[in-house]
């Protein structure tokens, strides 16, 4: 089996995983109904890439492997998502603000990808980038409307980009997965895409009358398996069917 | 680009491919969707390649199993393949499945640039498919489903789904 490129579609497909099923926490929820619908339709285009992922990431692993075995049956550590899709939903600040910092970065991280010499990835990236154009626009908009509203959601999204600014440094950690596939040219090097994050972000926040975060402290480990204690929780929803009726199937 | 793109389709296959509809939008058949790109016999076992609108579209599974089903009635056994590549593009909508749409009441898709404009709310551009005014407006860019945008009309003041633009 390629070992590496197994490893590295999770690197990537984790993180629409769990960032999905924290949207999917909004169904009945959201605000009001157009953003409930919104961020559940966003959690549909994320599920539905993340089975273009693991239905490959299966087919590599063999053994009659399937997108729901690779999905479900996997112990909290052998997730690889980033931190911060992980973290809880709060307040509708806390949804925006987190969407807003992952889609900036998914974005450019899926323009890359269509290059990758791996025909699979490239046709996924190609496919996504479609709908993740969306979702940027999406959350893009409701930072500016939040950050340039009343006292109260200006106050909220800023407090909400605070706390979740600390997340944003390991999307640009490389991994030695990383390393190994853009030696063979099917990797992105993650790292370059740093300066063109921030810098839109920051874009953004100004035009949101939002302050860009100072603290340069940063968290980091999701990417290798160690996590917030929040992961524990989604597990237990994303997971639960198969617990109570192991190897179940719809 | 367009020649790389080129749909594959058995002439005789055609008419039956055109029972299927595509379940949530059920005036809209999957040949004037586009989303088959390619159907051909082998053997008397029928090959269908198709290819996801939105990559969590649930439509996608049911169409899938539809198309078993007329292939089995028509005397075929049948194998799909869901493909990535090329992506699914509004582009592939046909005239008559445009026109489709409108008469579902679903405003279709306008050109890259427009849409973008309709859907930040910058410009009127999406006309109501109920009274055919142009004084609508955005009420989200999400709709009942992921690929549309919810409007609403000014005039007559009835809502109504926009088929956003996917290039």
């Amino acid at each position: 089996m390629k070992t590496n490129l197994y490893k590295y579609i999770l690197l990537i497909a984790d993180n629409s995983l769990i960032l999905g099923q924290r949207l999917g926490e909004l169904c009945g929820h959201g605000p009001n109904l157009e953003t409930d619908i919104a961020c559940t339709n966003i959690s549909l285009d994320l599920f539905g890439q993340t089975r273009s992922y693991y239905q490959y990431a299966a087919k590599l692993k063999g053994d009659n492997t399937t997108e729901d075995d690779v999905a479900f049956l996997r112990k909290e550590q052998d997730y690889v998502n980033v931190l911060l899709v992980e973290q809880p939903n709060t307040d509708f600040a806390y949804v925006i603000a987190k969407q807003f910092l992952f889609d900036v970065y998914h974005l450019l991280f899926l323009n890359e990808l269509q290059k990758s010499h791996d025909v699979t990835l490239s046709a996924i990236a190609v496919k996504s980038i479609k709908e993740v154009s969306y979702h940027q626009r999406f959350s893009s908009d409701w930072i500016k409307r939040l950050g340039d509203g009343t006292n109260t959601s200006h106050q909220k999204i800023q407090e909400a980009i605070n706390d979740l600014w600390t997340y944003t440094d390991e999307l640009f950690h490389q991994t030695d997965t990383d390393k190994k596939m853009i030696i063979e040219g099917i990797g992105v090097d993650v790292t370059k895409l740093k300066e063109s994050y921030y810098k839109r972000v920051v874009d953004v926040l100004k035009e949101a009358t939002l302050e860009v975060p100072e603290s340069k402290w940063f968290q980091k480990g999701g990417k290798q398996g160690i996590h917030t204690e929040h992961l524990g929780f989604i597990l237990t929803d994303l997971q639960y069917m198969q617990r109570t009726f192991p190897n179940m199937t719809w | 680009m367009i020649t790389e793109e080129k749909q594959h389709i058995d002439q005789k296959l055609i008419q039956i491919l055109n029972q299927v509809f595509d379940p949530e939008i059920p005036v809209l058949s999957i040949i004037d969707m586009g989303v088959v790109r390619r159907a051909v016999i082998e053997n008397n076992m029928v090959k269908v390649q198709i290819t996801t609108t939105y990559s969590g579209c649930p439509a996608m599974d049911v169409i899938g199993d539809d198309i078993k089903k007329v292939m089995r009635e028509a005397g075929y056994q049948s194998e799909i393949e869901l493909i990535l590549s090329p992506a699914w593009t509004t582009d592939w909508i046909t005239l008559k499945g445009r026109k489709g749409l409108e008469e579902y009441g679903v405003a279709a898709p306008l050109e890259a640039d427009a849409d973008k404009e309709a859907l930040l709310g910058n410009k009127k551009l999406v006309k109501c498919t109920n009274c055919g005014s142009m004084n609508t407006k955005l009420v989200s860019q999400f709709g009942s489903t992921a690929c549309k945008a919810l409007f609403k009309c000014n005039d007559c003041l009835e809502p109504f789904d926009y088929f956003k633009c996917l290039k």
